[in-house]
């Protein structure tokens, strides 16, 4: 699913200045919803995507290690600037929306997006 | 390729830059991206160990010919029962570290999952050696 059709699915808005094309440019194959960074840590997959209402630098962090190529902070929650900022030097796309966890994982979820039920080994 | 990290116990904010800095070395080593992630992980929680539970240290890392071997260590209260420290979901973290993400108790079983092998010599009151190693 391409970045920019979960923004659209989300309500999303771009905090790290991404365009309409950028996103058109990422496909994102799966996705993983916490606010528990080891749980995150725990299933790596390919052209991820990181929802989570946790909003400190270590999500950036921990996306980094796993090569997620882009977050989307839910509840409406906004990390501090220097957190955005750690996201661009990285190349990360980061997305924010109103919507809480559950909603925003459940409706990408039902237009597509897996979450890989079995992702534990590399 | 031999690195020397310090590990900041006071400031978490920071946690993970020891593991982001190695990690852009393994890149520019040309080291496979399965291999690089799989260290990374693992480097990360060890670092997030040696801050929250180890009240922070060091950290040695070193890529040789066959594998990549990363040391952690510090002088905290130590583990007192490793069998359990390595089951999923154990964990003494506070509130407060659960708040910061971290504390699910998923750290040392996910270090054992992405590495080939790992290592702790622990001494309650002492502090702790987390050696993790990823065959090339
Ligand atoms: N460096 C360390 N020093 C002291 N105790 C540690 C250290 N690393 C791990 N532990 C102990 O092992 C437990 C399990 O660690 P881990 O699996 O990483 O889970 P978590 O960090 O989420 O608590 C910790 O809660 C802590 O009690
Ligand atoms: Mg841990």
């Amino acid at each position: 699913m391409l970045l920019s059709e979960i923004k659209d699915i989300v309500k999303a808005e771009v905090l790290t200045g991404e365009s309409e094309n950028d996103l058109r440019n990422i496909d994102i194959h799966n996705a993983c919803g916490s606010d528990m960074m080891s749980d995150v840590l725990a299933f790596v997959k390919d052209q991820a995507l990181l929802l989570t209402g946790l909003i400190n630098a270590q999500v950036i962090r921990t996306a980094e290690m796993m090569d997620i190529l882009a977050i989307c902070f839910v509840r409406g929650k906004t990390p501090p600037e220097s957190v955005i900022e750690l996201a661009k030097d990285l190349g990360m796309v980061v997305l924010r929306t109103e919507y809480p966890m559950y909603v925003a994982c459940g409706e990408l979820y039902v237009k597509g997006l897996e979450g890989g039920k079995n992702a534990k080994a590399l | 390729m031999l690195k020397h990290y310090n590990i900041d116990g006071q400031d978490f904010s920071i946690a993970g830059e020891a593991s982001s800095d190695f990690k852009r070395r393994l890149k520019k080593l040309g080291i496979s991206p399965d291999v690089i992630r799989r260290v990374a992980i693992a480097m990360y929680e060890a670092e997030i160990n040696t801050i929250i539970h180890g009240g922070g240290g060091e950290c040695d890392a070193e890529v040789s010919n066959d594998k990549i071997t990363v040391t952690f260590t510090d002088h905290g209260p130590g583990i007192k029962d490793i069998d359990l420290a390595m089951q999923e979901g154990y964990s003494t973290a506070t509130e407060q570290i659960r708040e910061l993400g971290f504390g699910a108790g998923m750290g040392l079983p996910n270090i054992k999952n992405y590495t080939d092998d790992m290592e702790i010599e622990t001494e309650v009151g002492k502090g702790t050696v987390v050696r993790l190693i990823v065959k090339l």
